[in-house]
């Protein structure tokens, strides 16, 4: 039966790079995706594209682009990425660019577009998912609007020979499911494999969380090696069972219990995950292991997928201020406590304008809020303050405040850090999917 | 005894929605997990911070439950006040739970 590997070689923006160069080099791999666009990056994006055209994607995509791009093409490792963000056809220019530098020839490299939806929206007026309003209603502070697309048009510019391809918005296991329909032959409505293959898409995106990162717990969960974490390969049969494991040397370990605790990572309705390719079903997954770091996975299946597309929406919400500073020794949780108190009365007596404030002693309940009292006292603690204004100059008070704790708070204040920042928030809505029309371009180094 | 004796638990976000994974250790002890750690008890362990209903899933084939925590990240990664934008946290606070000895 026909087996392909594929890695992935990032699983956030900022994440590593000498993993993703250790797979194209060692992995054995026929495909390497990045995974870089969170939520939010793509409004951020937005914004620097409209001050400047020629940028708007990954602000790392150069760095990986640089070190991956050698090996993978020595190695014939094809590469998937969304680090276009808002501006995947100045990626794929940006990568032309590197190519050429690079000495790399006959490279093809695709660039899809059609995410961005923001002037669809604007006339469809959608009802906003989080608040029930409606799109019009965020008026002028509406910046970014992208569908989530699926794996058809990933698997298109694959079909068609890409060996890079670049995109903006598509659903995280859609750029691993791609690969899959054009490799084997499935189809786009055999739903049980696109279920499984989203099972595969689910459990690499995130990279290192599945090959041991995020799952460290001394004395109980113990994992060698995370200063050289090896990022996750899975070895695929055409009937869609896979196998999860690293390079051999790597650091981490893929466990059972790590592939466990990534299947459900985000996840609400283990019945209906649902991507733009498929309602995906993960109540029947089974996982064994069947070597040292190897995880066979099978079982994950599907249900047609919906007649809408999600969009993510991007609109600016004012800003946040926030302060903090540091209090040791005995007594620090109520030095601590009265710095806070002291910030409350201060941004009361001079009148700024907050709309929503949040006080916290991290070291005590900065992470599940009040709690009874632990019986003894942390040795250190750092009181912050965060709020959210309209306009950046009442942010600005807020971390000012904390700082004026240093001269006129309580004793020992230590180590104050502030800081003021605008708020691109995302909310979500539905479109019909028929409305949203991926279209896919291609540049060529000749 | 703790939760963290028996399972290991990962927590992750989507928009203002929380999720957390609890997770059989040993497969035998998914069932006491099945009937101590119910939705009821996770939405008072985070009394602090969720605002809105916990739902519970079961996934006995991989030994697993899931917990989905509405309104429980402030608003969500992009808008929070909150020091812990994600909620990453949770998953490890989730195991100081008390359950009983099985």
């Amino acid at each position: 039966m026909k087996t392909i590997r594929i890695g992935c070689g990032a699983g956030y923006s900022g994440d590593r790079i000498e993993p993703a160069v250790e797979l194209a080099e060692k992995g054995g791999v026929r495909y390497l995706v990045f995974e870089c666009l969170a939520e939010r990056t793509i409004a951020i994006a937005q914004q620097a594209r409209m001050k400047d055209p020629a940028s708007g994607y990954d602000a790392l995509l150069e760095a990986r682009m640089e070190a991956c791009l050698p090996a993978c093409r020595k190695n014939g490792v094809r590469i998937i990425t969304n680090m276009g963000a808002a501006n995947p056809m100045a990626g794929t220019e940006k990568i032309r660019e590197i190519a050429t530098r690079l000495g790399i020839r006959g490279l093809k490299i695709a660039a899809v577009t059609g995410d961005d939806v923001l002037e669809l929206v604007r006339e469809e007026n959608p009802v906003i998912a989080e608040t029930a309003g409606r799109i019009s209603g965020l008026g002028e502070r509406l910046v970014s609007a992208n569908a989530y697309l699926g794996a058809a048009p990933v698997a298109e510019a694959l079909h068609n020979g890409a060996d890079v391809v670049v995109t903006g918005r598509v659903a995280d296991p859609s750029l691993f499911l791609a690969p899959l329909m054009v490799e084997f032959g499935w189809r786009d409505d055999e739903w049980d494999l696109l279920g499984q293959g989203t099972v595969l898409g689910h459990l690499l995106e995130c990279a290192g969380q599945v090959t041991g990162g995020y799952f460290a717990d001394p004395g109980y969960k113990d994992v060698p090696g995370l200063a050289r974490l090896g990022f996750p390969i899975a070895e695929v049969r055409e009937d869609g069972v896979f196998v999860v494991t690293k390079v051999p040397g790597s650091g981490g370990r893929v466990t059972l219990a790590a592939c466990k605790e990534q299947l459900l990572y985000e996840l609400h309705d283990p019945s209906s995950y649902i991507t733009p390719d498929v309602v995906a079903d993960f109540t029947g997954v089974r996982m064994e292991e069947t070597g040292r770091d190897c995880i066979r996975v099978t079982g994950g299946r599907g249900k047609p997928r919906t007649d809408s597309l999600k969009v993510s929406v991007g609109y600016a919400d004012g800003w946040i201020g926030e302060g903090q500073i540091s209090y040791g020794g005995p007594g620090a949780v109520a030095r601590g406590r009265l710095a806070l108190e002291i910030v409350r009365e201060r941004l009361k007596l001079t009148g700024a304008q907050v709309d929503e404030i949040r006080y916290d002693l991290i070291g005590v309940d900065s992470l599940r809020g009040e709690r009874p009292p632990a019986g003894h006292d942390p040795c250190e603690v750092r009181a912050r303050v965060a709020g959210r204004t309209k306009i950046r100059a009442e942010a600005v008070r807020i971390g000012n405040e904390v700082e004026t704790l240093y001269t006129n708070g309580p004793a020992g204040g230590a180590g104050v850090w502030k800081s003021t920042r605008e708020v691109i928030a995302m909310v979500s809505t539905l479109i019909p999917r028929a409305r949203v029309r991926p279209a896919i371009s291609y540049e060529a180094v000749e | 005894m703790k939760l963290r004796e028996i399972a290991h638990a990962r927590s992750g976000d989507k928009g203002d929605t929380a999720n957390i994974s609890v997770i059989a250790r040993a497969p035998a002890d998914y069932a006491h997990l099945e009937q101590h750690v119910t939705a009821g008890r996770v939405k008072a362990h985070f009394a602090g911070i969720v605002r809105g209903d916990v739902v519970r899933y079961e996934l006995p084939g991989i030994g697993a439950l899931n917990f989905v925590l509405h309104e429980a990240l402030g608003g969500g990664v992009t808008r929070t006040l909150a020091l812990d934008l994600h909620g990453k946290s949770l998953g490890s606070a989730i195991l100081e739970m008390d359950v009983p000895d099985r």
